[in-house]
């Protein structure tokens, strides 16, 4: 009995002991911001394009992965230091805005900070018009080429992707549905129409989510519109 | 206290014995060899480099079965590996190999044996160091394969406790100078190396050469076709080849394929006149197999032995309690040609009703040889007993009695006792062993007895290097030197031998006919990644999109993310001629629930943080995060 005595109160102070010790403050200051062309945020893929935070002077040189929104956010808890905020090439549908000759951009942070990130996208997708009638869904809207110099990329097609929650993009998981359009088929690129009969769903519900993506060639991930809720 | 005395008494003996004798510390040891041991004996020597043979790092090789459902030619009847299945995006780290222990040790032993003048047996030691030169660069082919350039380290390295180890960090070399080195080495080596064909488990000069022929063949698909996807490179050149190059290196692909040849010294094994059996014994008959070049040997009894046939023999006639794992997909066994030289989906459906089979192998007849030497198909025969694959009745009406168990019972409509409704091998959804797809695999399957048991398992080896596949490399890299009419030759020779006897003309060679041809001469030998990796098709064949099975099974580029299965069902139907016929459907496994997506930054491995944080002067690859 005795020897159970101690053993509780051995284990009572080793909790006690570890209480004091290795307790970091948690980070606290708040990077936020949105991936935007001209002040307007980019519709991309769900957690697929990311960003790069390095912060020089420490012994290893590992990246803080800094995933994007669908609807172009990001935000990042992390502790006051003066960060490299990087783009790897080809990460996203867009190209970056080198300032002075370099990519990296410098990013002081002291409490809580507000950065929006300048890119050049190949394509914007401009006015996106959803309507329903009955289960079917059509979509219009114009891609806009941004980028128009040596650099530029055809479409190599525009789908409509609808899912049942607001998670929404080219992949299996977040979509239910598609329609497809390749590039060479595509008349004029100011009024592109698509259409889709949504599948039933189960358990039922009366709404979808839908948006609309350019796929551009040579880029491997899509540029979309905001995700719009439809009612059936 | 009288015992404490006791115990000091003993401690200060025991120090003091042990303090006295010099000798104790400068004993022999008997359970390792020491330098001088190894380097003044040959026979001693060529363990070490036993070893260094061992640990040559292959991705799929027969002792990773569950490797080969990574992809869309299989899939995994194993509850423990249904994740397989179930692949979405493939992982940016797939495939990578970093392991510089093994490079340095090879660099270890390539410099003591050069040293080892002592050695008794002096033409051995210099073969030795010739077959270490030769793995060196078969590791750093496969590094370049999978990382893009890595750092070439040919000298041991050693740390001199200064403080300091940054000089020991080396940059990353261009993809193409890893290449090079490969290729000059193997030049270098190839005359040191016995020039016999039955050399096979140790290096040989063919060996050197097949080797050499295919690291060629892929730097130059890598610098012709990498044009079509410029976001893959890195401007180092770490990764990415120039597309001038490419010309030099088909030359150098075709040269080495036609020096093993012209040398005559091989051929295609033509043993058997019964095509398929032939084809399935090119991988079984270790006796005089004059197509085996190099090859990763087992041995019955050794302890080095293989379980491939164990875990993947048909479950109706196993020989132990597993069996069954490796499923081919339907998208393989359709890949075969027929025998018209056409590729062509199997005839399941005509117009609204199904095409009725009198027996379950008549649906694959009139087909490649290649396709029975490499599936087990349904209504065929291993070890002598028949395989039960068919998944159940079909009655008028489309409905279908079935069962969930091996040879499970059902009751048919109008019968008063119950039956077997489905077959001992299956298929069933979701129940290991079972062929899921419809098919077990059969080639590298070892029809001795006891192969299919736990004990003994199989001394059947596995065949990195043949003769086929140089001829197939000859005729790849003449046709993207616009020889088409010599590419023809090579290619028709390994064709004919699968009973596809009607020559291909020159005009008839086309890319996709190239791709094709490797796909099913080459299956399950560990060259589909590589391959669609090389020719930067991964990303379209793997584009992660749910499609349908292709009904155009020769084009290259086709979609295919999903292994599809071909299920037989008995046709029931009382008093209609049809009635005991087979039908067959297409279905998609139930475990298989996602498209692979083969994204660009898979085209080479990522570096992981560590490796990069104790290297800041390696580049990270293109396209990863």
């Amino acid at each position: 009995m005795k020897a159970f005595k101690y053993l509780i109160f051995i284990f009572i102070s080793a909790f006690a002991v570890s209480c004091a010790y290795d307790n970091y403050d948690e980070p606290e200051s708040q990077l936020t911001g949105k991936i935007v062309y001209n002040g307007e945020p980019l519709g991309l893929s769900v957690g697929e394009v990311s960003f790069q935070l390095y912060e020089p002077g420490w012994q290893l040189k590992a990246p803080i992965n800094v995933t994007i929104a669908a609807d172009g956010s990001y935000s990042a808890l992390l502790f006051d230091a003066s960060y490299k905020l990087i783009i790897p090439q080809n990460q996203g549908p867009f190209r970056n805005i080198p300032v002075n000759g370099s990519d990296t951009i410098v990013v002081d942070l002291r409490g809580k900070t507000v950065k929006d990130i300048e890119v050049m996208p190949y394509y914007m997708v401009r006015n996106p018009q959803f309507s329903a009638s009955g289960r079917k869904v059509t979509a219009t809207f114009k891609a806009e080429k941004i980028i128009t110099d040596a650099n530029a990329k055809s479409i190599e097609r525009v789908n409509l992707y609808v899912n049942k929650t607001t998670l929404v993009d080219n992949r299996n998981e977040y979509k239910i549905k598609e329609a497809s359009l390749n590039g060479s088929a595509i008349t004029n690129p100011d009024n592109i129409t698509l259409s889709l009969d949504v599948p039933d769903i189960t358990p039922t519900q009366n709404y979808v989510f839908a948006r609309v993506g350019i796929k551009i060639s040579g880029v491997e991930k899509m540029i979309f519109s905001p995700v719009q809720k439809i009612n059936l | 206290m009288k015992k404490h005395n006791i115990l000091l008494f003993l401690m200060l003996t025991l120090l003091v014995w042990s303090c006295k004798d010099d000798e104790f510390l400068n004993r022999k040891p008997v359970n390792v060899l020491n330098e001088d041991q190894v380097w003044t004996n040959a026979s001693v020597a060529l363990n070490v480099l036993v070893d260094l043979y061992d640990r040559n790092n292959e991705y799929q090789r027969t002792d990773k079965w569950y490797e080969f459902t990574n992809f869309d030619e299989a899939f995994p009847s194993a509850a423990g590996d249904y994740g397989r299945a179930r692949i979405g995006d493939f992982g940016y780290g797939d495939w990578a190999d970093w392991d510089y222990g093994y490079i340095r040790e090879l660099n270890m032993f390539i410099e003591k044996c050069s040293k080892a003048t002592k050695m008794d047996d002096q033409n051995e030691r210099v073969r030795m160091v010739a077959e270490a030169r030769f793995l060196r660069a078969v590791n750093y082919f496969e590094k370049v394969k999978r990382m893009g350039g890595v750092p070439l380290i040919l000298e041991v390295m050693t740390y001199n406790y200064s403080g300091d180890p940054s000089y020991l960090r080396h940059a990353r070399a261009k993809e193409s100078d890893i290449y090079d080195f490969v290729i000059a080495e193997l030049d270098t080596v190839k005359s040191l190396l016995p020039n016999s064909a039955s050399e096979k488990s140790r290096a040989s000069k063919a060996a050197a050469l097949a080797v050499q022929s295919r690291a060629a063949l892929y730097a130059a698909s890598i610098a012709r076709y990498g044009a079509t996807t410029p976001e893959v490179s890195l401007p180092g050149g770490e990764v990415g080849i120039p597309a001038a190059k490419a010309e030099g290196y088909y030359q150098k692909a075709l040269a080495a394929a036609q020096e093993i040849i012209t040398d005559g010294k091989y051929s295609l094994y033509q043993k058997n006149p019964d095509l398929q059996e032939n084809f399935a014994a090119v991988f079984y008959d270790e006796d005089n197999n004059n197509e085996a070049i190099l090859v990763r040997d087992y041995k019955l009894k050794s302890g080095k032995i293989v379980g491939f046939t164990l875990v993947n023999q048909p479950w109706s006639g196993a020989e132990d309690l597993e069996g069954g794992r490796l499923n081919p997909s339907l998208n393989l066994v359709q890949s075969f040609e027929k025998l018209d030289n056409t590729a062509a989906s199997l005839d399941i459906r005509n117009g609204n009703d199904f095409v009725y089979y009198n027996s379950l192998t008549d649906i694959f007849a009139g087909r490649d040889a290649r396709l029975g030497g490499t599936v087990i198909l349904p209504g065929t025969k291993f070890k002598g007993k028949p395989v039960d694959i068919w998944a159940g009745y079909m009655l008028a009406d489309g409905t279908k009695v079935t069962a969930n168990t091996y040879a499970g019972k059902g009751r048919l409509p109008g019968k008063t006792e119950d039956q077997q409704v489905v077959g001992y091998d299956g298929p069933i959804n979701s129940l290991e062993f079972t062929a899921q797809t419809g098919f077990y695999v059969r080639k590298y399957m070892d029809p001795n007895p006891g192969s299919g048991m736990r004990g003994p398992q199989s001394g059947l080896w596995w065949i990195q290097y043949r003769y086929a596949e140089v001829l197939l490399n000859a005729a790849e890299a003449a046709f993207e030197l616009n020889q088409p009419a010599l590419a023809a030759t090579y290619m028709n020779q390994v064709r004919a031998r699968a009973g596809l006897t009607t020559p291909l003309t020159a005009g008839e060679i086309t890319f996709d006919r190239i791709v094709h041809e490797r796909k099913v001469e080459l299956a399950f030998e560990g060259h589909i990644l590589w391959d669609l990796k090389r020719w930067r098709l991964a990303h379209k064949v793997w584009n992660g999109q749910a499609v349908n099975l292709t009904t155009n099974p020769m084009k290259a580029d086709e979609p295919s993310t999903r292994p599809f299965g071909l299920w037989p069902y008995k046709y029931y139907n009382p008093g209609n001629p049809n009635d005991g016929k087979y039908v067959f459907e297409v279905v998609v496994p139930r475990e298989v629930t996602n498209s692979r997506r083969f994204r660009m930054g898979n085209y080479y491995s990522n570096i992981n943080d560590g490796i990069i944080a104790s290297n800041p002067l390696l580049v990270r690859n293109p396209n990863q995060n």
